[in-house]
């Protein structure tokens, strides 16, 4: 419904109403206020494109998130972490939904969202351009990667966007389950055999620091943090989530008796925070640019399902067309 | 995939359990409405969120302009005589 109401926008800006400036200060004296904008409400241009890359980015990261857990659906080690994995990856394909129409509501279709994530335009979370090779990596990805998305995502439930807002209360309910399972996944492997320690030890250690990453650049090297904090679509800066991720995590570490892998990790006494080394945004960037272990390979499995549904797609409005023709 | 060969946007409703209304929980794409049913029921009710579903075409709904809100909702704000609490009814008087 909120995709074709956008036509009546125009309706807003007719000449002797409010001019741009008027309606820009009305919007966020909302923002201020913690009303919520809604799709059909005057919004300046800057807050839509901020909005529409920044969802669909996130839509993006839940799709091709599919692709390294389904990787393992098949070699699961039982029948219960097999159904397990298989709910975790329908939620990932729900969350993406939920996501892509959000997105829609601001007047951009999906077909133009699937096309920018298939063309390699947009982008999508660097984390999932890294390797599964391991079961322990199913449980690394569920404790670190969804403890960090849930980090990040629990401030965006109070967005002043009403349909992100809305996704992302569903999104955070549903993720807390995958984050817990993947903790009893390290957990049964760190109670395991040594050989299944080594296992959980080595998954930490090629996780631990691009889940760090996940957060984006540091306060001073991110450009959108300012204006996106003042229209109330991001809460807390980067630096402050990440910190609040190592606080948790670490103990959790400790109670798995796995070593994080940063020589330089400690509690500074005075603040009651875990401080960690220096962050390799080289690695970042690179893996940013498209030079992750991975990048090519996700991309070509997304392109691939999207052609190989193809005939799906056209046989079911084939068939729509035929029973209405009727 | 063409924009013409998009599937149409639905709005889904769900009763999350009778004696409850539909509420609106988001929208799905489908080819047709047998389509739209199955693609809000995985979309939406993977944890028992429903008994029931709703959907209807996006392109079917009517909704009020923003801009006429004030027109259309201020005129209730100044008549608080249609609340109970607007009458004054001293404590001794039981049961109204």
């Amino acid at each position: 419904m909120y995709t074709q109401a956008l036509d009546s926008l125009e309706a807003d800006l007719l000449p002797g109403e409010e001019s741009t400036a008027a309606l820009e200060q009305r919007f966020q004296a909302k923002v201020d206020a913690e009303e919520r904008i809604e799709p059909k409400d005057w919004m300046p241009d800057a807050y839509r494109q901020t909005l529409i890359r920044q969802i669909s980015q996130h839509a993006h990261s839940e799709i091709v998130g599919m692709l390294p857990e389904s990787n393992w659906i098949t070699r699961a080690p039982s029948l219960r972490r097999k159904a397990v994995l298989m709910a975790k990856v329908q939620d990932e394909g729900g969350h993406g939904l939920y996501l892509y129409s959000a997105a829609e509501t601001l007047g951009v279709s999906r077909d133009e969202l699937l096309e920018q994530l298939l063309s390699g335009a947009a982008k999508y979370s660097s984390i999932f351009n890294y390797p599964t090779p391991t079961w322990a990596d199913i449980g690394a990805i569920g404790w670190l990667v969804d403890g960090a998305a849930i980090m990040n995502q629990i401030p965006i439930c109070r967005c002043s966007y009403g349909p992100y807002a809305r996704a992302m209360v569903r999104i955070c309910k549903e993720e807390s389950f995958h984050q817990r399972q993947g903790f009893e996944i390290m957990m049964t492997l760190a109670h395991g055999t040594a050989e299944q320690r080594r296992m959980a030890q080595d998954a930490l250690n090629r996780w631990w620091w691009p889940s760090i990453m996940m957060f984006g650049p540091s306060d001073a090297d991110s450009k959108h943090t300012t204006q996106s904090m003042r229209w109330k679509i991001k809460r807390f800066s980067n630096d402050e989530l990440r910190q609040k991720f190592v606080d948790s995590i670490v103990p959790q570490a400790q109670f798995l008796k796995l070593a994080v892998p940063d020589p330089d990790l400690h509690l500074d006494a005075a603040s009651g925070h875990y401080r960690t080394g220096a962050i390799d945004w080289n690695e970042f960037n690179q893996v940013l640019k498209g030079n992750g272990p991975c990048n090519r390979e996700r991309l070509a499995a997304r392109r691939r399902a999207h052609e190989d549904g193809r005939w799906v797609r056209e046989a079911a409005m084939a068939h729509e067309a035929k029973e209405r023709s009727r | 995939m063409t924009a013409h060969s998009q599937w149409p946007l639905y709005e889904v409703f769900i009763r999350a359990r009778s004696g409850l209304e539909h509420k609106h929980v988001g929208s799905i794409h489908a080819a047709d409405d047998r389509m739209a049913i199955e693609h809000a029921r995985d979309t939406y009710t993977r944890r028992q969120e429903g008994v029931s579903i709703w959907v209807v075409r996006s392109s079917q709904i009517t909704a009020s302009d923003p801009a006429e809100a004030g027109a259309l909702f201020e005129p209730a704000k100044d008549k608080v005589y249609r609340h109970p609490t607007f009458y004054e009814i001293p404590d001794e008087v039981k049961n109204l």
